[in-house]
């Protein structure tokens, strides 16, 4: 019942948000804030509920804490069923993080239709968390296309100089290689009826479905493009560095820190498991896909001026990484891609919690126009500095951990591969240096009087370096709690193959 | 003719009841709010009368009409929707100089033809249900008489339907020819005893569908229709574009099941031509457009095209799935056109149409119900969760995988994708800042009866879409019951 709460009252907040700007413009942030903390209380209760310990980060008894089914339209066999494991758990923490950071992030910056703009931000927040949890594949769909409409909303109304256009392309994007999967998911559901004789969209029991290889192959193909628009890989990535640019700070950091980890967490939980022949057959493919992503997009970051474009492709260049070890499937390569998961999602979100600052104090994205930062606002200049670290990959921080166990991982699966993406940590440092040369240090560029971080601002960044610093010193907490999920997931692969 | 006959024609002759009352209290005194209240009166009787003939369903009364669940339901639909455009005309026509009561009065003849049609098991009462909505239409769309659009959309209309009629009664002369029979079941007969192909009732069917395809506005007949519906009243658009379409496919999908014409595999062939073309020209031509009604038009010739997918995988899947999903879609898609020319025609008067795109610039921040109702519309006819579109759009899916279609479906994930463009296209002009509006801000006053019915309409799309559950069950024990 936790579980259903978890997706509702993200909506029900929502709504009330939407609702309570006609008492006073200001007071719908307020509700999201409520609406986050009791979201956070509910996964805590969760999270003991199945551990029984209050300890966060006790090791978990088994692989799914919790799970809610509920019939939804017979006809076809479709149930409103959630569940939760440990990589769930990781990702919805994750998103109630980054859902404060999003709120914080807009505190003063959005100042219309604030309503309307609060209930887009959770309803995008409870289409993430449906897919974090669903696992019965109609509604995973289900979720999946609604957390595309709030965001569509949020760049399109709320957004910069070029935003309708950045929409369209991303709604379009997504929403297309949504029916892709859609598509999969019924002929998928076809050919188990066909074996069954009855309807079931449950992930468990479609497991099961025996496919043939040709069949399977492009099956897989349509999760697989689904999932990887969104993550994003190269070819499919060119709406990201545009959707990126136009959405407001708080659209950004729920587009990079948690939308763009529901396809990894998709190509995780659904496509290899459901496909592992086929997944197997395709990994080559997929790896070098990867590999691309993580060297084009590491040498586009470094051609941008505007900042947040530049932070959009280095988003690419860390889920390049991402798509790399998912498909090498072992178990080194899946935890670093939980730990990149979650790194990226902190550092990321927290640089375009900067450019967003910085946007609104000089007017600007442009970082040709910046300059000499550090001696005008000292404060804001130094986080910016720990999260370009951070990004570049730099030990002690959390990106690194999570890079280096994939390329270990990755390793063993194909030593060429992982020896040319290992390149990128030449390629890194180079755009996050230049970014930090060019904005930080230099003569002062902007006259007029600048405003160093407020303590909201201070307060966000803070929590999210220490994060980060907390991932580099000390990842076995978040390792404890994936790898039950994880070697569950390998487990059903290795059942099929035999 | 028995009593339970009559019992089972008692929506018919309800309706035709209800006609000459309408025609007699107009001749002794004109009076638009009281020719309304007889007429809503009048269609909810003849609702009360489909109850009653449940019970007798299924039974062949005479040779030309058979009133079965499939055609009860439907029926019930078109009256529903009948009512829902009466609502609209209401609040359309009320400020209206002029005499707006026979307007209420074809309003009923064409649902009577709509009735008719749909019950058909028989070329003749096919046409004749065919014409006399045809013919009311034809004055419906022309009814503001004196003004240029209308008066041209309908001359286009009445042109081209004769020409349709033209190929239809062609058809079926072909058919007849071979094998003199003019009722379904007997032409199914005669198909299946057939051990070779016939090239004359092939070419009769072809002929059939040519002239369907002018009412569905199937590509390459879809040439009237965004014309038409930019020169209708927008309520009227609306009637045309669900009650008038919707007949014709309901009665298509009897026709085909009774006669088992899919027996012809070249059929099939043709068809998906039609359905891919249909889909894609549809959703090209709509992207170029700045006028709303136009976009709806061609975005309404889309969604026949999906109609069409599920209609063609009759020919390789149990046809009771294939039902199920067209009438599935076909209310989806009821209840979203009606709500989408439901808004523009709130938003019209008669002597103008809410018809530029500019019009609708910053709607959300005057007025966000209705935006907010227009909106939700838009989105059901993208296909997006929780709206009834969405459930409309996996059951094409289904059907479509089933019968193992990839090409149309392929077809239906490229114009679904077009789609989204212009539908988002309005939506981002709703949410436009209200400033640069070029349209002074109206004021809507007195439209309640509109109001109420775009709430209903909302609500019926957002519970079949979230909880799809009693329309899923509704339809399915429909949908077995086609023979």
């Amino acid at each position: 019942m936790i579980l259903f709460a978890l997706v509702a009252v993200l909506l029900i907040g929502g709504i009330v948000a939407w609702f309570s700007e006609k008492i006073h413009p200001d007071i719908p942030r307020w509700v999201s804030v409520m609406t986050l903390i009791i979201e956070a209380v509910l996964l805590m209760a969760q999270y003991t509920a199945a551990t029984g310990v209050i300890e966060w980060g006790a090791p978990l008894s088994q692989t799914w804490l919790a799970d809610f089914d509920q019939s939804w339209i017979p006809r076809f066999g479709i149930h409103f069923h959630l569940a939760l494991d440990g990589l769930s758990l990781l990702l919805l923490a994750l998103t109630i993080l980054l859902g404060f950071m999003a709120v914080s992030s807009s505190w003063t910056e959005i100042n219309k239709h604030q309503g309307f703009f609060y209930f887009n931000l959770l309803f995008c927040l409870t289409g993430v968390s449906g897919v974090f949890l669903a696992v019965d594949l109609f509604l995973l769909f289900f979720f999946w296309e609604l957390m595309i409409l709030p965001m569509y909303f949020l760049i399109s109304i709320w957004g910069h100089e070029n935003r309708i256009y950045a929409a369209m392309k991303f709604f379009i994007f997504t929403q297309v290689s949504g029916l892709l999967m859609l598509l999969s998911i019924v002929a998928l559901v076809l050919i188990n009826h066909s074996q069954t004789g009855i309807y079931s969209f449950n992930y468990f029991e479609l497991l099961d479905t025996e496919i043939s290889p040709t069949i399977a192959f492009w099956l897989m193909l349509g999760f697989f493009i689904a999932f990887t628009v969104k993550l994003p890989a190269v070819p499919f990535h060119t709406w990201l560095p545009d959707a990126h640019t136009q959405a407001p700070t708080g659209g950004s950091v729920l587009l990079a820190g948690i939308m763009l980890k529901t396809g990894a967490y998709g190509l995780l939980r659904f496509v290899i498991p459901l496909f592992p022949e086929a997944s197997h057959q395709f990994a080559p493919i997929a790896m070098i896909l990867g590999a691309i992503s993580v060297l084009y997009a590491a040498m586009m970051a470094f051609a941008q001026s505007d900042i947040k474009r530049l932070i959009a492709y280095t988003s690419v260049s860390h889920m390049g990484f991402v798509l790399l070890g998912i498909f090498s499937w072992n178990l080194l390569a899946l935890q670093g891609v939980v730990v990149t998961i979650l790194a990226h999602g902190i550092s990321a979100a927290a640089l375009f919690m900067i450019a967003g600052a910085l946007q609104q104090r000089l007017h600007t994205r442009d970082i040709d126009h910046m300059g000499g930062l550090w001696t005008a606002i000292p404060r804001l200049s130094a986080l910016t500095l720990i999260f370009a670290f951070a990004s570049l990959g730099l030990p002690t921080l959390g990106n690194f951990v999570g890079e280096f166990l994939v390329l270990v991982g990755a390793f063993k699966v194909n030593v060429v591969l992982t020896a040319i993406t290992a390149l990128a940590l030449i390629l890194s440092p180079i755009y996050a240096l230049m970014m930090v040369q060019k904005s930080l240090h230099g003569p002062l560029q902007p006259q007029a009087s600048l405003v160093d971080a407020n303590h909201r601002e201070l307060v966000s960044l803070a929590v999210l370096a220490l994060l980060t610093v907390w991932l580099g010193l000390y990842p076995g907490t978040i390792l404890k709690i994936s790898a039950p999920a994880l070697k569950q997931e390998m487990q059903q692969t290795v059942e099929m193959e035999h | 003719m028995n009593i339970s006959q009559i019992q089972a024609l008692a929506p018919i002759i309800t309706l035709s009841g209800v006609i000459i009352i309408v025609l007699l209290s107009i001749a002794i005194k004109r009076n638009f709010v009281f020719s309304c209240t007889i007429t809503a009166g009048g269609i909810l009787m003849t609702l009360v009368a489909l109850v009653c003939a449940w019970q007798n369903a299924p039974m062949q009364t005479t040779l030309l009409i058979r009133i079965d669940h499939y055609a009860l339901s439907f029926m019930a639909l078109l009256l529903l929707a009948g009512l829902a455009v009466l609502g609209f005309c209401y609040d359309y026509f009320k400020t209206r100089k002029g005499q707006n009561e026979e307007l209420l009065v074809l309003l009923l003849t064409a649902l009577l033809g709509a009735s008719v049609l749909i019950a058909s098991t028989h070329f003749a009462s096919f046409l004749m249900g065919l014409e006399i909505l045809s013919i009311s239409l034809f004055v419906l769309i022309a009814y503001p008489s004196n003004q240029r659009h209308p008066l041209e959309a309908a001359i286009k209309y009445l042109i081209l339907s004769g020409v349709s009629s033209a190929f239809l009664l062609l058809g079926m002369a072909f058919i007849y020819a071979q094998c003199g029979e003019l009722g379904f079941t007997g032409i199914g007969h005669f198909i299946a005893s057939q051990s070779a192909m016939n090239i004359m009732i092939l070419s009769g069917i072809i002929f059939i569908m040519a002239g369907v395809g002018f009412k569905l506005s199937l590509v390459p007949f879809h040439l009237w229709t965004a014309d038409v519906y930019q020169g209708a009243p927008a309520p009227i658009t609306a009637f045309i574009a669900t009650v008038s379409k919707g007949a014709v496919f309901v009665l298509l999908l009897r026709f085909f099941i009774s006669a088992d014409s899919f027996i012809y595999s070249q059929l099939v062939n043709i068809f998906s031509i039609v359905a891919v073309l249909t889909i894609l020209i549809g959703n090209l031509l709509a992207l170029l457009q700045t006028h709303v009604k136009r976009l709806l038009a061609y975005s309404a010739i889309g969604h026949i095209g999906y109609l069409l997918v599920a209609f063609i995988a009759m020919g390789s899947i149990a046809p009771a799935l294939a039902v199920e999903s067209a009438s599935f879609y076909l209310v989806a898609y009821f209840i979203t056109t009606i709500g989408a020319f439901g808004v523009i025609s709130v938003l019209s008067t008669p002597q103008s149409e809410a018809d530029e795109l500019s019009v609708y610039r910053g709607l959300f921040w005057r007025q966000p119900v209705l935006a907010a109702v227009f909106t939700l519309m838009l989105l059901s006819l993208a296909g997006i969760p929780l709206t009834v579109g969405f459930i409309g759009k996996f059951y094409i899916f289904t059907s479509g995988a089933a019968g193992r279609l990839w090409g149309l479906l392929a077809a239906v994930i490229v114009g679904s994708g077009l789609g989204l463009y212009y539908y988002l296209r309005v939506i981002v002009m709703m949410t436009r800042n209200a400033e640069k509006s070029a349209v002074e801000s109206k004021i809507y006053n007195g439209t309640w009866i509109s109001t109420a019915t775009l709430s209903v309409l909302s609500i019926l799309l957002l519970w079949f879409g979230i909880y799809p559950d009693f329309l899923v069950n509704t339809i399915q024990s429909v949908s077995y019951t086609l023979p």
